[in-house]
């Protein structure tokens, strides 16, 4: 605004400017709407071809025999059915082992281990982001060095571990090591250092002890944070296979043994389809539902140095 | 000299009891670190020393160790062809996807931040769902069947531009190709996330600053005020890309068998696997996986200081 303006003229335009409440909201700056129509009209080119495959799946796993073998191949289903669900359900039910078998195990194995995993992480993350104490740099390095290598290094030495503990063949083996996972760790740490110390400070002046200060203070306002840890080992254990630690077949997790399912051939090429939309549901229904809060725990995700 | 050092002993000393007191002092921190530092010292730190240990011996589980010295990595690379396959294609698929993959996650959660509150989320969760869809991939190898029936072959031989078949996994040509487009279908992971969320928290201001000061374009607007913020994020991102670009097996070895033609599809932790799980020998896998090892956390401390530079 220029100086020679006088002080009422400039009221009068801001006033303007309040009252006259625009219909169309104002675009921003520097976006021309060639370049917003092309960028836009590539990211639906690009989100289709992401989703086709997936879509492709749901709709096979909905396809009648006739329809999976008919030549030239259709993509939507045209009479969908849930016949290869239920076939899927006979064919398990006929296995040596049972159908609810195999879901306990693979449930208790990710009830066990996520719940295990977000007390011990986050008594870990507490201390490690509010306090300073020696050792905590250092401990938080080796996190961040640990997320930079795959789990797959280390498969064989944690097998003579495991091996070593006798935990071969049991829950265990599965459980204790996902507890440990430093992902998790990582970004409860990284929310939890957003948390005010006065926070913590006022209820240790209130004549709570550390642990109730955990519990009733600090965890009740890191909701956000719970939930993505939740995803995350949720993710992890539900797509276990399991199949390096445990042999026995009434420990097999449900997706080792849907995948068995899957190896069938051509007569089961339906029900593999239906084996696939089983093993993806839950891990894609829970994010779904804690999209929000994930996105905001990220967004303190970020590696400072 | 000799003073030099007495005073450095006596500096050192005294940083020593410091921090001993403070330690003291917060024995409760430790107590609350405790649960999550046992478990992680056994499954993450202690298995990286054991591997170090075990790949100078010769190992195979119902043997005492042997030692052995640097021969398991003198015969990995003077002998081992196959292993040397498994780097370079290991290579490959790491400079091709890690690069493309990270870029497709930030172009994606960027462009998608100026989108309206709930398309962006439901292009969150098509772009997201990819990366935790279990074993989906396996969908593809419907569409690059190696029959006419193929939805690939069927397509390309209408348009008359091969008039047989191609088996896509099993000739060695198509392999790799194939592998690294399923591994960038399902690269928005973890690090997509970051920069969805690292995006929405930039500074409105910053941007009302910058058309002041005369930013241009869009473009212009993201190298001078949207990447340096992000810059947390990204080094995030890159750690996650990196790890997932290097220790690529799963796919490659559902899609193209295992082990593959002429051992085309071979990565590092295919290999791993072969000596580690179908041959038992544990000192040499162990030597692959020091050697996988060291080039991850050397990748992610060069990109790292490369992405420092951003935007300055």
């Amino acid at each position: 605004m220029s100086k020679t303006m006088s002080k009422t003229q400039r009221k009068e335009v801001v006033e303007n400017e309040v009252y006259h409440k625009k219909l169309i909201k104002r675009r921003k700056p520097n976006r021309s709407i060639a370049g917003d129509v092309f960028l836009y009209v590539f990211l639906l080119a690009m989100a289709t071809l992401m989703i086709f495959p997936m879509v492709y799946a749901i709709n096979s796993a909905l396809k009648p025999l006739d329809e999976l073998f008919m030549f030239p191949p259709k993509i939507f289903a045209r009479n969908p059915t849930l016949d290869n669900f239920s076939d899927l359900f006979v064919t398990m039910g006929k296995s040596w082992v049972t159908f609810s078998r195999y879901l306990f195990n693979t449930v208790f194995i990710t009830v066990a281990g996520t719940a295990g995993h977000l007390i011990v992480a986050s008594m870990g993350a507490f201390v490690l982001a509010k306090y300073d104490f020696p050792g905590n740099q250092t401990f938080f390095k080796l996190i961040t060095i640990s997320m930079m290598f795959t789990g797959y290094v280390t498969t064989i030495p944690n097998y003579l571990i495991i091996n070593a503990l006798g935990w071969v063949d049991t829950y265990w083996s599965i459980i204790i090591p996902a507890f440990a996972s430093p992902m998790g760790l990582f970004l409860m740490k990284q929310f939890m250092e957003g948390l005010p110390m006065s926070l913590i400070e006022a209820a240790k002046i209130d004549g709570a002890n550390e642990w109730r200060v955990f519990m009733n203070v600090v965890m009740p306002n890191v909701k956000p944070a719970w939930m993505t840890l939740i995803i995350f080992s949720v993710q992890g254990l539900w797509n276990n296979r399991a199949a390096t630690f445990i042999y026995s077949e009434e420990r097999k997790t449900l997706v080792f043994a849907l995948q068995q399912i899957q190896g069938g051939g051509i007569a089961r090429t339906g029900q593999g389809a239906a084996v696939l939309i089983v093993v993806i549901i839950v891990p894609i229904i829970t994010f779904i539902l804690s999209e929000s809060q994930v996105l905001e725990t990220m967004a303190s995700s970020g590696l400072k140095d | 000299m000799r003073e030099f050092f007495s005073k450095y002993v006596a500096y050192r000393k005294y940083n020593a009891s410091v921090a001993w007191k403070k330690a003291k002092r917060s024995k409760m921190c430790y107590a609350f670190l405790a649960p999550y530092g046992i478990l992680f010292c056994a499954f993450y730190v202690l298995p990286v020393i054991t591997s170090i240990f075990f790949s100078f011996t010769y190992y195979n589980i119902l043997e005492p160790p042997r030692f052995l010295g640097l021969q398991n990595y003198m015969s990995l690379v003077l002998e081992d062809d196959v292993f040397l396959i498994g780097i370079k294609n290991t290579l490959m698929i790491a400079v091709i996807t890690g690069p493309l993959g990270y870029i497709m996650s930030f172009l994606f959660a960027w462009l998608i931040n100026e989108l309206p509150r709930w398309i962006r989320t439901i292009a969150v969760v098509v772009f997201y769902a990819p990366s935790i869809a279990g074993n989906l991939y396996v969908i593809f190898s419907v569409f690059f069947r190696g029959d006419a029936y193929g939805y690939a072959n069927a397509f390309l031989m209408d348009l008359g531009i091969i008039d047989a078949p191609i088996l896509w996994f099993i000739n060695p040509v198509y392999m790799l190709p194939i592998c690294m487009v399923v591994i960038l279908w399902m690269s928005l992971g973890t690090g997509f996330l970051s920069f969805v969320a690292g995006l929405q928290g930039v500074d409105r201001a910053q941007f009302e600053a910058g058309y002041m000061d005369g930013v241009k374009n869009r473009w212009q607007e993201l190298w001078y005020i949207t990447l340096p913020n992000m810059k947390p994020m990204l080094l995030f991102g890159a750690v996650m890309s990196i790890t997932q670009a290097f220790g690529v097996c799963d796919v490659t070895m559902a899609l193209c068998g295992y082990p593959s033609t002429d051992y085309a599809a071979r990565t590092i932790v295919t290999h791993l696997y072969d000596y580690g799980f179908s041959r038992f020998e544990m000192g040499y896998a162990s030597a692959i996986a020091v050697v996988l090892f060291l080039m991850m956390i050397l990748c992610n401390k060069a990109i790292q200081s490369m992405l420092r530079r951003v935007g300055t």
